[in-house]
């Protein structure tokens, strides 16, 4: 399958994995930022290859993760108002707001449709004109364009009865919020390769200027994420810090232009409120004026939607920020587990806890038995 | 009990794999199989029936002289009709394909429909049809049924349960019991066809070119392998909901070994892995409806392939790993670049009504 075998490669992968471990020669810290990275780092085995000269954390690029509790909770309010069809990516429905999942919601007979694109709960308001349509708007600049459509969308079409519940996130401010933490370790970035799809590389330069720290945008595949970590211990090693596009098969410059003019219209930044990591300046999305009247928390009278209110057992914030790897918590395996999360990363698609609880490494002696 | 209460695979998803919090209501996802359906057939459904739920495909009755084999299974896929199927031959297929699996001759068949009110009727002739045609190319006969209409919106246009009962051809030849370290594990075909194809005509994703169901009758292909492998066949098992990895954890736990599996072996069509890629979905854990699992004695592995593909018409069937003795998880895989991981059990659903 093109651009999927040849980044899957595995005698291109060894030759990567060789490369790294004669160029590093001393235990580099790397940030992967998205959990899709996380998620293949652990499939694939990257992380327990490379473990003695580089180490991995994952950071907060899992939108399920990073949104508030407080957000899904004013979703599942919603949700079971008999006027209200909740629209959501499948991903939000398993993670739990302060004391249960829109799953739940959905079994007590609250309205929730799974949809893939929100221009499908569009035509649900088209067809269900006697009801509210919600959509629950998270996810980083890799989601909002589509969510800006829906409401231009909505906008066009004079539509009354759609609105979005806005939780969206931006990438680089919490990048930055990682790097001004006392506790910071990370020495580069592996940058998130489909947010840079839509922002271009050009908004990480001036990241990259500020911080005097290697980023490499970085894809998916293992031979993506073998290219990025080789250029960001290459640079470590030199001395330099720039941004280098390992993933220009998708990224450019620039970026999607016509999706960032959908975001400049339809949103504008505003502080944010990240589970697990708190209030981050001007990282966040609200709707711009003209479009104030398809925001569900207005709309519904919905006070306070994006305060925290952190498990207090749940070290998802040190997760989140790199500060401990999953299996590093107490908790980890034990009291938390997919079947019984503490918090979103055990339980999300993205999440950095599931990916380990889900790729657990077998010893090689494992395939002993393999003929 | 019956057949479908004994073995419930599952269904998943690997976008999200994870099930949900404990709940006291039933949720979709105790309905996918795994570990959610298993844990509510054993602390629930079994215990308040007095029994001791087994795990095989149909259940085995004797009776003196002959064996029979009885299954039941009620079918709530939406949309009812979809590229490469529909409710109607589904219906019969999957419960002649439990029949297949485990070494029985298909025979009779009962029929009993649960109709929406407001279903048109030239929607059930058509699925009647259907029914009907399906039948006769298995050779079963329908000889009982019932049909009962709810109002509007108590269920979804049509559900469908069939009851199948047939003769075991080679009474205590298949069956877990037999499966040992050393077994060869085979898939019958490309995997992951019918719940990819069900999803994108649901959803309307547009997927181009269309994906099909592999809907179909198995029992022809099960006893010709059987014919050829005699006592080195060890058991077979259809892919149902939760794919081959449910079929895997299910052949696991009963026997105590680990299933081992090699990634790269197993076959995936591109237009499948194609739209899995897109979807977040492992087709390891996503459903069939005309593949099996087969576990055979590593002398006739060979044999075993040749058999399915030159004489079966499945082009497709592969060796994708054996069983070993038990290692630290129950199934284990060898990933594309040579890791071994854990593969975890189906266990919570965004997948529901695929069947």
């Amino acid at each position: 399958m093109k651009y999927l075998d040849e980044f899957r490669d595995p005698a291109l992968a060894e030759q990567l994995l060789k490369q790294i471990r004669q160029a590093a020669t001393r235990p580099w810290v790397i940030m992967d930022v998205c959990g899709g990275q996380t998620h293949s780092l652990l499939r694939y085995g990257i992380e327990s290859a490379l473990g003695d000269v580089v180490e991995l954390i994952h950071g907060p690029g899992c939108p399920v993760c990073v949104t508030p509790a407080s957000i899904l909770d004013a979703a599942h309010r919603l949700a079971l108002r008999s006027d209200v069809i909740l629209a959501s990516f499948g991903d939000m429905l398993r993670v739990p707001g302060s004391c249960e999942s829109l799953l739940d919601i959905r079994a007590r007979g609250g309205h929730v449709r799974i949809v893939y694109s929100p221009l499908d709960a569009i035509e649900i308001a088209k067809t269900h004109p006697d009801k509210q349509i919600v959509f629950l708007a998270v996810g980083f600049e890799t989601t909002a364009p589509a969510t800006a459509l829906a409401v231009l969308q909505a906008a066009a079409l004079g539509l009354e009865n759609f609105s979005l519940l806005v939780s969206h996130v931006c990438v680089l401010p919490a990048m930055e919020s990682i790097m001004l933490s006392p506790h910071n370790r990370v020495q580069g970035f592996l940058a998130a390769g489909h947010a840079c799809t839509i922002s271009g590389g050009q908004p990480y330069k001036t990241f990259v200027d500020r911080f005097s720290i290697p980023v490499a945008i970085t894809g998916f595949e293992p031979v993506d994420l073998l290219l990025g970590i080789h250029n960001v211990v290459q640079q470590l090693e030199s001395g330099s810090a720039q941004l280098s596009n390992c993933y220009a098969r998708s990224v450019s410059n620039s970026g999607n232009q016509p999706a960032q003019q959908a975001i400049d219209r339809v949103y504008q930044l505003v502080d944010q409120q990240w589970r697990g990591l708190g209030m981050i300046a001007q990282s966040g999305l609200e709707l711009r004026e003209p479009y104030r009247g398809f925001d569900a928390a207005s709309r519904f009278g919905l006070d306070n939607v994006s305060t925290e209110s952190a498990t207090p057992t749940c070290l998802s914030a040190d997760v989140l920020s790199g500060r401990i790897k999953p299996p590093q918590c107490p908790h980890f395996g034990n009291t938390c587990s997919p079947e019984r999360p503490l918090g979103a990363p055990m339980v999300s698609s993205e999440g950095a806890c599931a990916a380990y609880f889900r790729y657990q490494s077998m010893s090689s002696e494992s395939a002993s038995g393999r003929k | 009990m019956n057949s479908k209460m004994q073995r419930e695979p599952v269904h998943v998803s690997l976008s999200c794999p994870l099930a949900a919090a404990p709940s006291d209501q039933i949720q979709l996802a105790h309905g996918e199989g795994g570990r959610l359906m298993r844990n509510l057939l054993r602390e629930h459904i079994a215990p308040a029936l007095g029994l001791n739920p087994q795990w095989d495909d149909a259940a085995s009755c004797d009776l003196g002289a002959s064996q029979l084999a009885i299954t039941t299974d009620s079918f709530v896929v939406s949309p009812v009709f979809f590229p490469g199927g529909d409710i109607g031959s589904l219906a019969v297929y999957g419960t002649v394909n439990d029949l297949a699996v485990s070494g029985a001759q298909p025979l009779w068949l009962t029929l009993s429909l649960i109709l929406e009110e407001g279903l048109p009727l030239a929607t059930l002739e058509q699925i009647l049809i259907s029914v009907r045609q399906a039948a006769a190319a298995c050779q079963v006969a329908l000889v009982a049924g019932d049909t009962k209409v709810v109002p509007h919106g108590a269920v979804d246009k049509i559900f469908v349960n069939t009851t199948g009962v047939g003769q075991v051809l080679h009474p205590g030849g298949l069956g877990c019991a037999r499966i040992s370290a050393g077994d060869a594990l085979l898939v019958s075909g490309s995997i992951a066809q019918h719940g990819i194809a069900v999803l994108a005509a649901r959803e309307n994703l547009q997927l181009s070119p269309a994906p099909i169901s592999d809907s179909a009758p198995l029992h022809r292909t099960c006893q010709r392998l059987q014919h050829a492998l005699g006592g080195q066949l060890h058991a077979m098992r259809d892919a149902t909901r939760g794919g081959v990895s449910a079929v895997m954890h299910e052949w696991a736990l009963a026997t105590g070994k680990t299933m081992q599996l090699i990634e790269n072996l197993i076959p995936v069509t591109p237009i499948i892995r194609g739209a899995c890629e897109l979807l977040g979905l492992d087709p390891l854990y996503v459903a069939n409806e005309g593949l099996f699992v087969a576990a055979v004695a590593a002398s006739a592995a060979e044999q075993a392939l040749t058999t399915l593909q030159q004489q079966c018409g499945c082009h497709d069937a592969r060796i994708i790993g054996q069983v070993v003795d038990r290692q630290p998880a129950p199934v284990i895989i060898q990933r594309l670049l040579g890791n071994w991981q854990s593969l975890d059990e189906p266990a919570g659903a965004p997948l529901p009504r695929i069947c």
